[in-house]
């Protein structure tokens, strides 16, 4: 009697333990996933208010503005139907230009995408693959993708 | 001509590898001595052909012949010698020749060391390692035939260069070092292939399988820390870890091993876990593959990953279906067919081994869902996701700890069945010790930090005190330490060091990102980073800006960082290289941003304690298995066995 007792323990603890593990593991990659939006996906309001997520694009010429001597910095990112402007403080990464690929990760705060962290990746031809998509889905008119 | 050389040779030693598998499978299912004595001329042929296609593409490399595509991709005049050599490995066709080479030369390795092991399995073996072979160089030459030649008129000038971010002497060997690694795993895969297809998985075959298994795991462990390494100082990241999904893409098969390593120890000593060994050697050589499709069709959006391709995916998908599908079948009908004789106690070192093999597997899981869950859900068809670094620091540190937590019980573990009150006293001492030495490491010398770094570092030391008892114990009764004792001790003291390392790493670092002009300074604790001036660069490919940047520490000049910003001509593309000053206790780091106009730049500045002791770490992992499988008894008691096995079977025949 005693041994079932102890063993009906222990494989509740055990169920417990993996539960709770389980829930924990949930909780932690549900907080972690950030979701992916474009201009056009941002601009029908589709992207959420107040959480972060991913901003992917290319950086529109002659948009990027910064302050002289600080690390602000803002620009536009396009997916040649809509515009989104994007305000960062920090170091960019080495391939971060104008005319090129990005991916931002950050919030929406009143208009403007407020992000954290940029990434750019290190090749010259690259275009982040959720961009490449998007453009590839919904085509840009060709004047406007080889203009300026 | 030459490069068309390079072509033939690999044709023929795919010819070949097919060859080593049908005559060594083929011949050790009938038994045919005549079959299997085809087999180890035909590897010895097979790893001069691949190597004369290597020595052919390091020709075209070295005299810059730029009719070959790929030298035309990723070579220049302007190149240094050394990095021409490098460049061989720097995309993506050149790295499968590379993988293909290494293979060769494993295998190459198992035909001459396996005289050993009776004829049948060491055919079987090499029968298993030549379908591997076979796949490798098919998919080499049908989709990345790295001599493609240029038609005439289209030959270029001159190169477009190697990538300036693989310019680097820890580069130009972090992929031969990784590669021996993952393809080392091949190995152990093909040794549980042939125990499964000849029926029998006995203590005698662990023993043949570990040494293996241990070199392949110390080769991943160098190369994974070589890339952590080279992404610190090279990428100007500034940290030893970003969960970036190539370097996870090494660190499943990394854990997976590790998690093999110790299962192979308990099949060796008890003749237990034999199915789970088998899951586990399946398991690490598929991970290997999924880390190169990962990491070469482009799928992974990452520094590391070359362009996609569709077709060099669909292919390694295939590759890897029929592999790891191959294997999983072959297991699910034969393993059950395993028995394992005995059983063992809860807290004996069998279980503390399992429990182990437990938390690596949960490590390889949590890890394998973050970097895999983008692609799976862009496979269903649903919205585009990233998993963001959250999720790894959520939850791996938790279920590392744990397992250091088992390391330090589980080392004062018996066999069998293990009574931990006979431990009792060393239990008890080794954690008081760790309380003390690790409260007195994280709270003394660094002051109040994360809570979770302050148990990390106690953890770190509890490791290196129990791994530390049974070796001084043994030294003071005169006693010799066998190899497999010391190398297991130095491995276990580089998981304490590594973990008290990351511990301190993540708590105790002081970064900022400022805007500095001429003069200017930046606070970081005690110390300060002086922005001095700014002088103009020119090196052999590429030109830039380096400045002199003063480190302060209480106000006083300690040392001088040289950060540097480089443009590289022929690519046109911008690279930091960050200035180090590295301590016995910390490293100063500071990397040039960008100019920010009005004379002042962006400069990233970083102090980072003991860091530099998480990649000695590795070297010490590495080291101890080095040791370990150099053991004698490796070698004594293989031939000692094998002679026994023949003298057996001989005996069963009459």
């Amino acid at each position: 009697m005693m041994a079932r007792h102890k063993r009906l323990l222990m494989v509740f603890g055990i169920l417990a333990g993996v539960g709770l593990a389980a829930w924990l593991g949930t909780q932690a990659f549900r907080s972690n996933v950030m979701f992916f939006f474009d201009p056009t996906q941002i601009a029908a309001g589709e992207a959420p208010a107040d959480k972060r997520f991913r901003l992917g694009g290319m950086v529109e010429k002659g948009s990027v503005q910064k302050t002289p001597g600080t690390l602000d910095i803002h620009f536009l990112v396009t997916d040649f139907k809509h515009t989104v402007p994007v305000s960062y403080s920090g170091i960019l990464p080495d391939l971060f230009r104008e005319g090129q690929g990005v991916v931002a990760h950050g919030r929406m705060r009143s208009g403007t995408f407020v992000a954290d962290e940029i990434l750019a990746k290190h090749d010259e031809k690259y275009m982040p693959p959720e961009v490449a998509k998007s453009l590839k889905d919904n085509p840009p008119p060709p004047n406007v993708a080889t203009g300026t | 001509m030459i490069p068309e050389l390079g072509q033939f040779a690999l044709v023929l030693a795919l010819l070949l590898s097919g060859a080593q598998a049908y005559f060594g499978l083929w011949g050790a299912h009938r038994a045919n001595p005549r079959f299997m004595a085809v087999v180890r001329p035909a590897v010895a042929g097979h790893f001069v052909l691949v190597s004369t296609a290597m020595a052919v593409l390091i020709y075209a490399f070295v005299n810059f012949d730029f009719s070959v595509l790929y030298v035309a991709s990723n070579s220049n005049s302007a190149l240094p010698t050394f990095y021409r050599v490098a460049a061989l490995w720097g995309a993506h066709e050149g790295s499968l020749l590379l993988w293909g080479w290494i293979l060769a030369l494993w295998t190459l390795a198992v035909a001459m060391f396996s005289r050993n092991l009776p004829p049948s399995f060491a055919s079987r073996v090499i029968g298993v390692l030549g379908i591997v072979s076979f796949c490798f160089l098919l998919f080499t030459l049908y989709t990345s035939n790295p001599f493609e030649r240029l038609p005439v008129e289209q030959i270029p000038a001159d190169g477009r260069d190697l990538n300036p971010v693989l310019q680097d002497p820890a580069l130009a060997i972090h992929p031969p070092l990784l590669y021996t690694g993952y393809v080392g795993f091949a190995v152990a895969f093909a040794f549980a292939c042939a125990a499964m297809l000849e029926g029998k998985l006995d203590q005698a075959w662990a023993r043949w399988t570990r040494p293996w298994t241990t070199l392949a795991w110390c080769f991943l462990s160098v190369g994974i820390a070589l890339g952590s390494w080279w992404a610190y100082y090279e990428l100007g990241w500034g940290g030893y870890w970003f969960w970036d999904p190539v370097e996870n893409a090494s660190f499943m098969p990394w854990l997976v091993g590790t998690a093999l390593i110790h299962s192979l120890a308990v099949t060796e000593k008890r003749g237990l876990f034999k199915s789970w060994t088998l899951l586990l050697a399946i398991l690490a050589f598929s991970l290997s593959l999924l880390g190169t499709f990962l990491v070469r069709s482009g799928v992974l959006v990452s520094v590391h990953s070359f362009a996609a391709d569709p077709e060099r995916g669909m292919f390694i998908l295939a590759f890897l279906v029929l592999m790891i599908g191959g294997a999983l079948t072959l297991y699910s009908w034969r393993a059950p067919l395993l028995k394992s004789p005995a059983g063992f106690d809860g807290i004996s070192r069998e279980a503390f081994l399992l429990y182990n093999n437990i938390a690596l597997v949960l490590a390889a899981l949590v890890v394998f869902i973050g970097t895999l869950a983008p692609l799976v859900n862009d496979a269903l068809g649903m919205q585009s996701i990233s998993v963001g670094p959250g999720w790894f620091t959520r939850t791996f540190p938790f279920i590392a700890l744990a397992l250091v937590v088992l390391v330090s019980i589980g080392i004062h573990s018996a066999w069998k069945r293990g009574k931990l009150s006979d431990s009792r006293r060393r239990l008890g001492i080794g954690l008081v010790v760790a309380l003390v030495v690790g409260l007195a490491i994280s709270l003394g010398a660094y002051g109040p930090g994360k809570w979770l770094s302050i148990i990390g570092v106690v953890l770190g030391v509890w490791v290196i005190v129990s791994s530390l008892f049974d070796p001084i114990d043994r030294l003071r009764r005169r006693l010799s330490l066998s190899r497999a004792v010391i190398g297991m001790t130095i491995a276990h003291l580089g998981l304490g060091v590594c973990v008290i390392a990351i511990s301190t790493v993540e708590s105790y670092t002081i970064e900022r990102d400022v805007a500095l002009g001429a003069g200017e300074t930046v606070a970081l604790g005690r110390y300060a980073y002086r922005f001095d001036s700014l002088q103009p660069i020119e090196g052999p490919n590429y030109d830039g800006v380096r400045a002199q940047v003063t480190v302060l520490r209480d106000g006083k000049p300690l040392t001088v960082l040289h950060p540097e910003k480089r443009n590289y001509w022929v690519q046109r593309s911008t690279m930091t290289e960050a200035g180090i000053h590295s301590r016995w206790n910390m490293d100063l780091f500071a990397a040039l941003g960008e100019d920010l106009q009005g004379g002042r730049w962006s400069v990233r500045a970083q102090l980072r304690p003991l860091i530099d002791y998480v990649w000695l770490a590795a070297g010490l992992m590495a080291l101890g298995g080095g040791i370990a499988a150099s053991d004698r008894r490796y070698r004594a008691r293989q031939a000692a066995e094998a002679a026994a096995t023949a003298n057996t079977g001989t005996a069963e025949a009459t």
